[in-house]
């Protein structure tokens, strides 16, 4: 990876953390169990890494290695989410 | 190929993005959750395509074994179980950016350059650490691993010693990269440290343990986006990593101390000295004690009354009882609303899902800042199961450890009635003078219980 390609990660990462502040001030706190765990969802997102890894041809450590994160991440994804909706369905107004 | 790859993860970025800003208002945050569900999906899907991935057998038993677990988990769990079942999910968020760290690693070894040799260490680290110390909140919360702050000698300089080892291994690995004993290691201190970090911690400063290791699972997420050089894991991580920084701080703020002395396990330290000290420190005076028909009488002739909710509510699991008891009072004509503080209960927002479960309106919920003003004003003040959170020490007495903390004004009302099941302090052991006051009436009984009772009593009016 050159140096260039690394700070337009940079870039984007610092940009998201902006966007990600504006955002979570404006959810109520009413709303922040659910905040927290519909975040939790989204982290999962190391699912596309997981795939990556567990997708190689060969068998070897580094497939296992994925194939536990897939597991992981999709518990951390499916549960979230769903849990997430559960949760959000109970709020109601009068 | 590769381009429609990339346009897809945008989306799905943008789903993302868009799914957390309809969080803003309860009426579009289930819609907000759908549409960041469908930006996993696309991305999960768009991922299958990728030309790295050419086996799919294991990958579909490995996705279909993750999904049931997560599912049966998600349907199973109760709403008192909530902060336990995100500390859990936190855990195995971590442990999947653990587990992608390793696997890079050994698909590269050989040949790693520094950013993603960097990248690397830098997942492993946070992703052990939120693995293991979320698993040891989840312990804290459901009761297996004890709620005590754990003090023992060195401990901060234990940390310290294995943070350092973990920077200066490292840095030796980067300049070895072959070494693969030495990641293992590295791997097993960082998981160790994960659980050393969050032992000490007690259990009513989980709100906070459990909202920053939200963060570490956004940020080790973002940091397996920078081994991957992938942008939706850099940005769906960010926006985690922001979201569990906020928390942390609003949690931080609520308990008026830094996130360094929730972290070093500080504050109880000086509640439990306090408490130590014998009862002769504590307020003193008498303590008027009521029935529940005397009780119901008192709120008969009421005409507005804030419940304030706390942990004890949430142990009691009287949340259906409480939302009977509203009912009752609204017959007799009587405005009740709710007095939430953000750090009652175990993580932000617990008492809110509660009560939610318990189909109380979402409006008649208020924050500590929206009615804290309206105390005065109120006839009764009901606390079940809150207390450090409604202590005035907090506003008056400069030696006691919550000085300073923000806390609802209870005391203000013109009757101020507390459901408690003894007279023992709170968690932070400090005595609570609210329990003494001249316009305070303690209400014992386990809490579904006595609310049960009184709103029996004040139907039969």
């Amino acid at each position: 990876m050159d140096v260039t390609n690394f700070l337009m990660l940079v870039y984007v990462f610092v940009l998201a953390i902006f966007v990600g502040f504006e955002l979570i001030t404006k959810v109520p706190p009413t709303l922040h169990t659910p905040l927290m765990s519909g975040s939790n969802a989204i982290s999962g997102i190391t699912i596309v890494g997981a795939l990556l890894s567990a997708g190689a041809e060969e068998f070897t450590i580094s497939t296992i290695l994925g194939l536990i994160a897939v597991i992981f991440a999709m518990i951390n994804v499916v549960g979230g989410y769903l849990v997430t909706d559960r949760m959000l369905k109970m709020f109601k107004k009068r | 190929m590769s381009i429609a790859i990339q346009i897809t993860y945008l989306i799905s970025s943008i789903f993302f993005i868009y799914g957390i800003k309809k969080l803003s208002s309860p009426k579009t945050a289930r819609k907000g959750n759908l549409y960041s569900a469908t930006g996993m999906l696309l991305a999960i899907v768009v991922t299958l395509l990728d030309q790295n991935v050419l086996t799919y057998e294991w990958i579909i038993i490995g996705g279909v074994i993750g999904s049931l677990i997560g599912a049966v988990l998600a349907l199973k769990i109760k709403m008192t179980g909530m902060p336990q079942m995100v500390g859990l999910l936190n855990g195995f968020g971590g442990g999947a950016s653990l587990l992608v760290a390793l696997s890079e690693y050994y698909k590269i070894t050989y040949a790693m350059p520094l950013n993603t040799g960097v990248a690397i260490l830098l997942s492993l680290l946070i992703g052990s650490v939120t693995f293991t110390g979320s698993l040891i909140a989840f312990g804290k919360l459901q009761g297996i691993v004890t709620g005590k702050v754990v003090h023992y000698p060195g401990q901060h300089l234990i940390n310290v010693l294995l943070f350092i080892f973990v920077i200066g291994a490292g840095v030796y690995l980067l300049m070895n990269p072959a070494n693969v004993t030495l990641i293992l290691i590295i791997t097993g201190v960082s998981l160790v440290l994960g659980i050393l970090l969050v032992l000490p911690i007690g259990g009513a400063d989980m709100p906070v343990a459990v909202s920053l290791l939200n963060s570490y699972s956004g940020l080790a997420a973002a940091t397996t986006g920078f081994i991957l050089e992938n942008n939706v894991l850099i940005i769906a991580g960010a926006l985690v990593g922001a979201s569990g920084i906020i928390l942390t701080l609003i949690m931080c703020r609520g308990m008026n101390r830094s996130l360094m002395n929730v972290v070093l396990g500080g504050w109880a330290n000086a509640g439990a000295t306090d408490g130590a000290s014998g009862e002769g420190d504590g307020p003193k005076g008498d303590v008027k004690s009521v029935d529940a028909e005397e009780l119901a009488m008192i709120l008969e002739v009421a005409s507005n009354v804030i419940i304030v909710p706390g942990y004890g509510m949430a142990v009691a699991q009287a949340q259906h009882a409480v939302r009977e008891l509203m009912l009752a009072l609204e017959d007799k004509d009587i405005n009740v609303r709710f007095a939430v503080h953000p750090v009652a209960g175990r993580m932000p927002g617990h008492m809110n899902v509660l009560l939610a479960e318990a189909n109380v309106p979402y409006d008649k919920l208020f924050a500590l800042e929206d009615i804290n003003n309206d105390f005065a004003n109120t006839d009764v003040a009901i606390v079940i199961g809150a207390n450090d959170v409604v202590n005035p020490a907090a506003r008056n007495d400069k030696s006691s450890p919550i000085y300073g903390m923000p806390i609802l004004n209870v005391d203000y009302a013109k009757t101020v009635v507390i459901n408690k099941r003894s007279l023992n302090p709170g968690y932070a052991g400090i005595a609570n003078e609210l329990f003494f006051g001249d316009n305070s009436l303690m209400f014992f009984g386990d809490a579904k219980d006595a609310i049960g009772k009184l709103t029996s009593e004040i139907k039969n009016l």
